[in-house]
């Protein structure tokens, strides 16, 4: 069974989120390919190279993958899918834009957000927000999966080198450009990375006060998450937000302070393996899922925290 | 312009969604069904591009059973022209889904589509870039903000990392995030007048490509549920059981 893997990276580091991919890979197979795209990004290919599991790399290298556009992003996925009978992304959004353009152009009904392999066709995945798990059995010859990364401990450095070899760029379709972005920069862990997350709703009532929570991360090594309400405020950025259509997360510890705990909300953090929330209200579904409930005031109990860490 | 939005029924987000007694699939017996939220968003999105002049006419298309009618009146009540119902007796997979669009793209020649990054049933986040591979046109995927001119979109788009801005030469698939717009409600002389607009029905199986299931599904069952917790009297406690139960701080 030859399995591909598409690695996530910033033409510089591998994305975690690829090394969730080869464990999901590892258990479905043991012939696995990693596929890394980009632009000058010959040091991914040899960080790939070291990691436990991979067979073999093959590396495409052209101006035209500077931004992972999905549309020459899926064409050269497909022109090298030909031996495979499984090709594998992360369910980021990265995986999310070209997966899907890949099982279109190869026309095999892929299946998104894998969390668990069950057997080589069969496999469980959350629907409705994680409200329930599917089982669900591809009767697809050629599998196109992507998979979530909190569900699959992330391969390591292995104990040998796989070979690196290139693959031919193809002509840019020359339908889309990139004109810029504004990603963030922070000194915290990222966030689906973080060991500890700490989060703020709209009960925090504003950008400036999620300093009090800003205070607390810093002195836990945690990062700072927040609910759709809290973004949608402009409190803080978008990709702060934990949930069904933001970042799923499962730290160590998760904090949520000042959020009620919707389902939306929860499919994003409720497989954390501890949870605490802060909330006035005894009464918000949040308490629900949280292991240690305290029901204060934000604005009392952040600055004793904060002071008594 | 002509811009295509196509939509989907689903379980109305407020629904806490439930598996069948025996497992077989998730219990939609007697529950509220809705347009799923992110296709409103990309409704909400058209008809503004109407209203500003930029747009001309703004189609709204379904894959789904007949029920699905009363989310296509809906749409028409927002302000869609016309509506389209690609009639299926079983709820299509993504790929059958998207090979229906693309035949009614062929048909209708729009200019733009736009429709919502996921449904909130399935989860699947496909249809969009799937259409726009079969089509081979551009795509936009999880739109915050679309600036349209003659010939082309530049869209920001919501990534894990922030946000990215590209230019996608049209015609065009874009896919909306939650914050490109607060849909709008309908006003009851705009679902009175929607009952009169054109909705036109064609069958999903005489559109001539295999529609049958490439997925099965086995069972649906619970995720793992939590233990429950204990409520803590104050910071301090908090921190002693953080710190000396769950060993998660030092
Ligand atoms: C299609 C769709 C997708 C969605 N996706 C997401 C998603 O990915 N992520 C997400 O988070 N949401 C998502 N949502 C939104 C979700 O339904 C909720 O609206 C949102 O999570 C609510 O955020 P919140 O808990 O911060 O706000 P609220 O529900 O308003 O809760 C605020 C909480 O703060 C508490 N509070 C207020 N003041 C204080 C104080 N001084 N001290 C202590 N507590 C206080 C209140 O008691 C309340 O419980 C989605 C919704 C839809 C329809």
């Amino acid at each position: 069974m030859k399995i591909l893997v598409v690695a996530e990276h910033d033409n510089s580091t591998l994305k975690g989120s690829t090394n969730s991919t080869i464990a999901a890979a590892k258990e479905i197979g043991s012939d696995i390919s990693v596929l890394v795209v980009g632009n000058s990004c010959s040091s991914v290919a040899t960080e790939v190279a070291s990691l436990d599991g991979v067979t073999n790399v093959m590396l495409a290298e052209d101006e035209i993958y500077s931004n992972f556009l999905a549309e020459d992003l899926a064409k050269l996925v497909e022109s090298v899918s030909d031996e495979y009978e499984y090709i594998l992304a992360p369910a980021t959004t990265f995986g999310k834009n070209f997966l899907p353009r890949v099982s279109a152009l190869l026309d095999s009904q892929q299946i998104s957000e894998i969390t668990e392999v069950v057997s080589s066709d069969t496999f469980k995945r959350p629907i409705y927000a994680g409200s329930c798990i599917a089982t669900v059995k591809s009767l697809e010859t050629k599998k196109i999966i992507s998979v979530r990364s909190t569900a699959f401990d992330g391969v390591v450095v292995g104990p040998s080198e796989a070979p690196i070899s290139n693959v031919a760029s193809l002509d840019s379709l020359n339908i889309s450009s990139f004109v810029n972005e504004d990603l963030a920069v922070s000194d915290r862990p990222e966030l689906t990375a973080a060991d500890i997350v700490v989060s703020g709703g709209r009960g925090m009532q504003s950008g400036d006060n999620f300093h009090l929570l800003d205070s607390i991360a810093d002195k836990l090594g945690a990062a700072v998450g927040a609910s759709r309400a809290a973004v949608d405020a402009g409190f803080v950025p978008n990709d702060y937000q934990v949930g069904q259509t933001g970042k799923i997360v499962a730290p160590d510890l998760y904090i949520a302070v000042g959020i009620s705990g919707a389902i939306q909300h929860l499919a994003g953090m409720k497989d954390s393996k501890v949870i605490v929330a802060i909330n006035k209200d005894e009464d918000a579904p949040i308490f629900q899922v949280a292991d240690y409930g305290l029901v204060a005031d934000l604005f009392e109990a952040l600055p004793e925290l904060d002071s008594k860490l | 312009m002509k811009i295509l939005v196509p939509i989907k029924r689903v379980v109305d987000y407020n629904v806490k969604v439930r598996p069948l007694s025996d497992q077989s699939n998730v219990d939609l017996n007697n529950v509220k069904m809705s347009v799923n939220p992110f296709c409103e968003i990309a409704l909400e999105e058209a008809v503004r591009l109407k209203e500003s002049g930029a747009a001309t006419e703004v189609i709204a298309v379904t894959v789904g059973k007949q029920a699905s009618q009363e989310q296509l009146r809906t749409a028409l009540a927002l302000g869609a022209d016309r509506a389209i119902l690609v009639e299926s007796d079983t709820l299509a997979e993504p790929l059958v889904i998207a090979k229906a669009l693309a035949k009614i793209c062929e048909d209708e020649k729009p200019h733009l589509i736009i429709l919502g990054k996921q449904a909130i049933d399935g989860d699947n986040n496909q249809t969009g870039q799937m259409l726009s591979a079969l089509m081979g046109y551009s795509q936009a995927t999880n739109a915050s903000e679309i600036k349209l001119s003659a010939d082309s979109a530049d869209v920001t788009r919501e990534i894990d990392g922030g946000l990215q801005t590209i230019k996608i030469s049209l015609p065009a698939i874009v896919t909306t995030d939650l914050r490109l717009n607060e849909p709008r409600y309908a006003s009851l002389p705009n679902i009175m007048k929607a009952k009169k607009k054109e909705l036109n029905i064609i069958n999903l199986s005489e559109m001539g490509f295999d529609t049958s299931i490439r997925t099965e599904l086995l069972s649906v069952e619970l995720p793992p549920q939590r233990a429950a917790g204990v409520i803590v009297e104050s910071v301090d406690e908090l921190i002693d059981k953080l710190k000396n139960e769950a060993k998660v701080i030092s």
